[in-house]
């Protein structure tokens, strides 16, 4: 029983940090806060499909002896490539937004709607 | 030899390019390396689709690895016939760069542009071939990453905000998407495509499934623009410079089509899409309501670039409304508009990006008796819209069949009815152009010359091909019946 409550824990911390995300790309006006928001979105991911290859009391499959229990080593690898993917989006991201600074002088979103209408 | 490890090549030989582009430095050398890259790959996809048309499917083990333990490209028809539409894509409008580029980008960006146009080449190439669902992800921001790059090279600063919205949204709909896959591999174990449909039934009514299919689908429908989530899609085809919007206009969203057609069809299986969750009483109304609000919304703008990526979005939503109808004749519509809507709608950008180079942007008021100064170049316009209008001999003309067709077969008349509306509607917004371009006076007597033929020739090499698909569309509707037909189950 114990067992599956540490479980669902993960999971409903997995379902906190992807609403917390979303709800600060959607609702922040700031383009960097935005980027923040779609970090943290993209981390719960992680965390899910960690939780999903985790066997409690399980160890890593190097050399084990038969009949131990080992955790699932897929799920962390599939997630060593969303992370470089993630790092790689928030760098895109980052490097735009330092463009757009140059160009527009703000990083508010409503400031430079304004400043686009007025051309 | 080499022909057995077609499916990698296409894949490997961009990817190395790509950063080879950036060491070459100097811009000839980096263009001539892209072209020949392109072309390459066109012969080579080329190739794959004849094979697989006479051998079947060809399943290629990455690394030896047996799937599905190891990462397994499989081309089919379907796939293939998608691949041949990239390379095709990507090989013209690289013939389109040399102008293009040297006039809209600083030339210290040109050899960045050609590495992440073979990387964007890379991810859609990769995003098609793959048999693998995790792998889909890898490309899909391989492709998408290397879009926002290119789409940020843009001269107006709005290029700018138009990339990071992209961004934002993008990665949104690919993060649901991987939400999606893990969903399925929780009750799965696998990743495997051909492997996940053979589990999954089993597993087909638990709700861990149902939330894997909601996400995958409303993640795809963000990155293939279905309204009304396609909010990214206007300012970052606008605002991109001229050849990148042909080319992601021409492929990017055309490989979601597919991605999405492979989970709906290959992997979840029509029968838990259309006959359980009737997913088709939420694709058609989708479909037909963006055909409607974009085409009228293109009708009121004021930029031709900004009104053909409205029509985009109106042309996914009749792609969406064939898949809809959930029949052969149905998905052979949404395989041969992916093809057609393709050839047609990059050739108009192409034609687009002449008008830019030569009149100095693309408002209609800058096209003011483009008629008399560049007939050629509007010419290749106007059939490029005849074919969007869906003017018999044209290739609209052959998908709106299809499709009128299909929706006649499951007896919805209303909706052949609201297609044929739909595509007066373009008679509208394309004659807004014809309008500005043959019977209005220019507002200067600058002297303006035709556009250079390493532009022409790309231009009128896709609007021959609209022409050439329009007149015999045997090849392409042979193929796509084929691939249909493997898509509903029926033949192999």
């Amino acid at each position: 029983m114990i067992e599956i409550d540490v479980g669902l824990i993960n999971y409903w911390v997995v379902i906190f940090l992807m609403m917390t995300g979303f709800y600060i790309v959607m609702a922040s006006r700031n383009l960097i806060k935005k980027m923040v928001g779609l970090s943290l979105f993209q981390s719960s991911v992680f965390i899910m499909y960690i939780t999903a290859g985790k066997v409690l009391g399980g160890t890593a499959p190097i050399l084990t002896k038969p009949g131990t229990d080992y955790s699932n080593p897929l799920p962390h690898v599939l997630i060593l490539t969303a992370i470089v993917v993630g790092i790689a989006t928030t760098g895109m991201g980052m490097a735009l937004i330092i463009r757009i600074n140059e160009a527009y002088g703000t990083v508010e979103e409503n400031e430079i709607r304004s400043q686009d209408a007025a051309e | 030899m080499i022909d057995q490890h077609l499916p990698i090549l296409l894949i490997v030989v961009p990817l190395m390019a790509a950063p080879l582009c950036i060491l070459l430095r100097r811009r000839e050398l980096s263009l001539i390396l892209a072209v020949v890259v392109c072309w390459a790959c066109l012969s080579m996809a080329a190739r794959l689709l004849q094979r697989t048309l006479s051998e079947g499917v060809i399943s290629y083990h990455l690394g030896g690895w047996p799937p599905p333990w190891g990462i397994e490209y499989r081309v089919d028809p379907v796939n293939a016939f998608v691949l041949l539409l990239v390379a095709f894509i990507g090989a013209i409008v690289i013939l389109y760069a040399p102008c293009s580029v040297n006039a809209e980008l600083p030339e210290i960006r040109t050899s960045l542009f050609y590495t992440a146009y073979l990387l964007c080449f890379t991810g859609l190439m990769g995003m098609t071939v793959t048999g693998d669902a995790f792998n889909v992800f890898v490309f899909l921001e391989i492709s998408s990453l290397s879009t926002y790059a290119l789409i940020g090279m843009g001269k107006d600063r709005r290029a700018l905000t138009a990339s990071y919205r992209y961004l934002v949204m993008g990665t949104v709909g690919a993060t649901f998407f991987v939400i999606g896959l893990g969903l399925m591999y929780m009750k799965t174990g696998t990743l495997n495509m051909a492997d996940l449909a053979r589990l999954l039934p089993q597993e087909m009514h638990t709700r861990t499934i149902l939330a894997a299919f909601a996400f995958i689908t409303v993640g795809l429908s963000l990155k293939l623009a279905l309204f009304p989530l396609h909010v990214w899609l206007p300012n970052a085809y606008a605002y991109a410079p001229s050849i990148v919007t042909a080319f992601i206009a021409a492929t990017a969203t055309k490989v979601s089509v597919y991605v999405f057609l492979r989970f709906y069809f290959t992997i979840f299986g029509a029968d838990f899409a259309f006959n359980n969750l009737h997913i088709d009483m939420f694709l058609v109304p989708l479909g037909l309501a963006g055909i409607f609000v974009a085409s009228l919304v293109a009708v009121f703008q004021s930029n031709i670039k900004r009104m053909l990526a409205y029509s985009s979005v109106a042309q996914v939503g009749y792609m969406m409304v064939g898949v809809g109808l959930f029949s052969v004749t149905g998905l052979t519509a949404t395989l041969i508009h992916l093809f057609n809507h393709a050839v047609m709608k990059g050739a108009l950008f192409l034609a687009v990006g002449c008008f830019t180079l030569r009149l100095g942007g693309c408002e209609l008021a800058d096209l003011r008796g483009a008629g008399r100064r560049m007939p050629v170049t509007t010419t290749a316009f106007i059939f490029g819209g005849l074919s969007l209008i869906g003017v018999p001999l044209t290739v609209g003309f052959v998908s709106k069949w299809y499709l009128v067709l299909a929706a006649l077969e499951r007896g919805w008349w209303p909706v052949a009815v609201l297609v044929l509306l739909g595509s007066l509607i373009a008679v509208a917004y394309i004659w807004r152009v014809v309008e500005a371009a043959y019977f209005q006076k220019p507002d200067n007597e600058r002297e303006i010359s035709e556009a250079p033929l390493s532009m022409l020739i790309p231009t009128w090499l896709l609007i021959g091909a609209t022409l050439y698909f329009g007149f015999t569309a045997s090849f392409t509707g042979g193929v796509a019946q084929r691939g249909a037909e493997i898509l509903m189950g029926i033949g192999s």
